[in-house]
């Protein structure tokens, strides 16, 4: 399940190894484990439930992309702004799911812009443009519906009930694990382990190093917008500044790196926690939230650079006697 | 521009490259034929390993033409000239540090020339790897090989692509003794197989053993052609390598 | 050739107060004004990117900090902001030469490759831009946060213009021209550009390079700090606002070539002009969008920059 870990063999192809079978097995059950959590908690708990399944699918699907290439993408507030601001556009004149669909489709079609202007170069260029996309996209819709006369807020009423909310979300986050178990079988998959390692080798490869990094960063993408179709309905107002708080970005960044960047399922260890800890600071300290999460992102990148994954590795490499902890980043 | 015959494997024609006001090759042209072995020659900075840059498609040159049996593959950069069916190896190893050796050499056969996968690419993997004498350590990790077995891997995945051309760019640098004739061996056996390859080589005796036709350069351009007899005795490429008292 | 209808109300940058536009001329002469203080602020981040190679996200906020510092100054005494350059400068220096040296060596010590630092890097002053935005808030307050000062008109070709501008202006040319010369006329000038076109070369000429990247790590932020300052004489800035003007500084720096001081001035420029156009003739809630565009075009036609040589 791992994205750029050293197996002994080349996977792919049609065989699914007795261990990837295990591996499967244990996440359907976590996952029915998963589902039956609004069957026992309700009101609060419940809340934070929801939360956690949202942060989790954001981080995966921010792995897809940032994990193999490590191009940190800070932009995911953008397409999730997308995603909410079709839903509330079309809420009253298509079906529900429709908009679904409509708002994976929106996010592709930036995605693929984004991804075709600035990962054919280098790329540092992409960081920068993801920066400050949320904002571009918040000024661009703020003068759109000026320009068009329509409210800035928009009103989104969709009948769900929060365990609706709650297994929507989590069901989303079992296909982005089985997209990225997909992806890492596969020739794109391969592809991206062998660019992690060295673009000048994969270019002489043969690899279209600009299309795996632009198919891959529209793959992530698509899912960051569905997350804001899903959620939408239960925010029940959407406007520009709250749809696109570069605020997300920064926390989906924080718990990817938390739990470690290595793994497929790295970010699920950092967002159980983090979820848990920022309740906790905007309940406490809700003045503070900024300058405490800033200086949690400090301590992770300098005091666990390579999140709890990385951690856990350490110490079983350590336990095994193995090869020296810190050569998988190498 | 010399008139360019049809079977040959590969033609540079008028071939220059400038960085900035320097050309670093000027002017060049030359043909391979099918199953040649060419050796590129030339004291240090003459613009060899540009020029293999410049068939892989590293780099694009300012002008000039350059032909993979007959099909002009001028300027479409690297990865379009790998799936043509252009293999390189670096002057300096290149290998993929998290990977492992049958998973490195396995990287050659997937996206360029050839196009295997699944158990196939394992297989022709695992053949290749017995081919360059590593049979057992397809399960290694990279950075557990020494350098001979580097560049064994490293030629492996240039292998795997089965690729019309093979570019080894001083591919025998920084071996000792030993393992420097296991090296000639291992092209001697590729030669012998009937692989096209170009050479670039600061290693004499291997130039002689197993070139077919040597290209010396200096200063960027061609100042001879011939067989490896023939030009290590002309008069001019002594003196661009050893300078004019010694010519 | 650009022709406004008459009657719309029209301000230029994001916050901009006392003043609408009327002609074309204005729109090159605001342009122009708002160009020089932004060669500034992106010489800061010039000398932190292309000298000691960091890319530093956290730059907009070191200028909402010189932007904060100056207005505390003006309430407090009601003396003109330009006198804050003189205890702005000096902490700015020292809190960055502190960030290099306490945060970003250790990151350089860590990392195995260039491009594991430049990831590690972004990470850590992403992670302090927030970081700072929270001081700034629990400082300052979260609100929009602007002040009046020079706001008579002065007259440019028969047309007015806000004293603060052309002031703020006029600042940062001198700043600016100061700058050059002292990279260009001293030893330490010599080191820094020694190390920005080649590090591992400038070592071997026994340039501590360590020391001459903290160097220019830490006048980049000073530099920056005071583009603050003079911003904040006509703009209205607020705590979170910094993120705009990292992209803003990083647009410039890529415009104009990583590593070009020549180019960076000519890119701040033609931003300058691109944004008051934009908000001029558009909406004035666009020059992000502005910024973007012109990124967009560097990207796709020249990126390697205006006159820059290619990044390997």
């Amino acid at each position: 399940m791992s994205i750029a870990e050293a197996a002994p063999v080349v996977r792919g192809g049609p065989a699914i190894s007795a261990r990837e079978w295990r591996m499967l097995l244990v996440s359907v059950l976590i996952l029915l484990a998963a589902a039956c959590v609004p069957l026992v908690v309700g009101g609060y708990a419940l809340q934070v439930s929801i939360s956690i399944v949202m942060y989790a699918a954001f981080a995966t699907s921010w792995l897809l992309f940032s994990g193999p290439t490590n191009y940190i993408a800070l932009c995911t507030a953008a397409f999730f702004g997308i995603g909410m601001y079709v839903t509330a556009a079309g809420v009253d004149l298509v079906p529900y799911p429709v908009l679904i669909l409509a708002s994976g489709v929106a996010g592709a079609i930036l995605a693929a812009i984004v991804g075709l202007a600035t990962l054919r170069v280098s790329g540092i260029y992409f960081v920068i443009f993801s920066l400050g996309l949320a904002e571009l996209v918040r000024q661009c819709m703020t003068w759109g519906q000026h320009v068009f006369g329509t409210m800035s807020g928009l009103y989104v009423t969709v009948d769900r009930s929060e365990p609706m909310y709650y297994w929507q979300l989590l069901a989303l986050t079992a296909v982005i694990f089985l997209v990225g178990w997909w992806i890492g079988r596969s020739r794109l998959g391969f592809a991206l382990r062998i660019i992690g390692n060295d673009e000048v080798v994969a270019v002489h490869c043969g690899i279209n190093t600009a299309r795996a990094k632009v198919v891959l960063f529209i793959i992530s993408s698509t899912f960051a917008s569905i997350i804001g179709a899903l959620v939408a309905p239960r925010w029940g107002y959407v406007e520009p500044v709250v749809a696109f708080n570069p605020f997300l970005s920064f926390q989906v960044v924080i718990m990817a790196l938390l739990g470690g960047t290595h793994r497929l399922w790295g970010p699920l260890l950092g967002v159980i926690p983090f979820t848990l800890l920022w309740e906790l600071i905007s309940i406490e300290f809700p003045d503070q939230t900024t300058l405490l999460l800033g200086l949690c992102f400090l301590l992770i990148v300098y005091a666990i650079p390579n999140g709890f994954t990385g951690l856990i590795e350490d110490v079983w490499q350590r336990r095994k006697g193995g090869v020296a902890p810190g050569a998988r980043n190498a | 521009m010399p008139e360019l015959v049809a079977s040959e494997a590969l033609s540079a024609a008028g071939l220059t490259k400038r960085f900035g006001g320097l050309a670093a090759v000027e002017n060049m042209s030359f043909g391979l034929a099918e199953k040649e072995v060419l050796g590129l020659i030339g004291p240090n900075g003459s613009g060899k390993t540009t020029v293999m840059n410049l068939i892989s498609g590293a780099l694009k040159p300012s002008s000039g033409e350059i032909k993979l049996y007959g099909d002009n593959i001028t300027g479409i950069g690297p990865s379009q000239v790998a799936t043509k069916g252009v293999a390189r190896t670096f002057q300096l190893v290149r290998m993929l540090p998290a990977m492992t050796v049958l998973e490195n050499v396995a990287a050659g056969g997937v996206f360029g020339h050839a196009r295997r996968w699944g158990k196939e690419l394992e297989d022709y993997a695992q053949g290749l790897l017995a081919r360059v004498g590593l049979a057992n350590a397809g399960g290694a990790v990279v950075s557990a090989l020494t350098y001979i077995d580097q560049k064994r891997v490293e030629l492996a995945r240039a292998l795997a692509s089965d690729p019309k051309v093979l570019l080894l760019d001083e591919w025998l640098a920084g071996l000792n003794p030993t393992e420097l004739n296991v090296g000639i061996a291992l092209i001697e056996q590729l030669r012998s197989e009937g692989c096209t390859i170009i050479i670039v080589e600061h290693v004499m005796h291997a130039i002689r053993s197993l070139c077919d036709r040597c290209i010396v350069m200096s200063s960027g351009v061609k100042i001879a052609e011939g067989t490896p007899a023939e030009v290590l005795a002309d008069h001019g490429v002594i003196r661009a390598y050893l300078g004019d008292e010694n010519a | 050739m650009i022709t406004k209808a008459a009657g719309t109300p029209a301000i230029c940058s994001s916050g901009n107060r006392n003043r609408s536009i009327k002609s074309d001329m204005d729109i090159v002469i605001i342009g122009l004004l708002l160009g020089g203080t932004y060669a500034l602020m992106a010489m800061g981040l010039q000398l932190q990117y292309g000298v000691a190679r960091i890319m530093n996200l956290a730059n907009g906020e070191v200028l909402i900090a010189g932007a904060f510092g100056a207005f505390w100054f003006f309430l407090g005494t009601k003396a003109s902001p330009l006198w804050s350059l003189l205890f702005v400068v000096p902490c700015a220096f020292g809190l960055n030469w502190a960030i290099y040296r306490v945060l970003i060596v250790p990151l350089v010590r860590r990392s195995k490759s260039q491009g594991k630092l430049e990831v590690d890097s972004i990470l850590a002053t992403f992670g302090l831009s927030f970081f700072f935005i929270g001081i700034m808030v629990a400082a300052f307050g979260a609100q929009y946060t602007d002040y009046s000062y020079l706001s008579e008109p002065v007259f440019i070709f028969g047309q007015r213009y806000g004293l603060n501008r052309v002031v703020s202006f006029g600042a940062s040319v001198i700043l600016c021209a100061a700058l050059y010369l002292w990279l260009h006329k001293t030893r330490a000038g010599l080191a820094l550009r020694a190390v920005s076109v080649n590090p591992s070369a400038a070592g071997l000429v026994s340039i501590n390079v360590i020391n001459a990247s903290a160097l220019a790590f830490a006048l980049g932020g000073a530099v920056t700090a005071a583009g603050g300052v003079l911003l904040s004489m006509y703009l209205t800035f607020d705590a979170s606002y910094g993120v705009v003007f990292t992209l803003k500084a990083l647009i410039i720096v890529i415009l104009g070539g990583v590593g070009d001081i020549r180019g960076t001035i000519v890119a701040a420029f033609v931003l300058g002009l691109a944004e008051t156009a934009v908000a001029t003739l558009i909406d004035p809630g666009l020059t992000l969008a502005a910024a973007y565009v012109l990124f967009m075009l560097v990207l796709l036609v020249r990126p390697q920059g205006l006159f820059g040589r290619r990044v390997a």
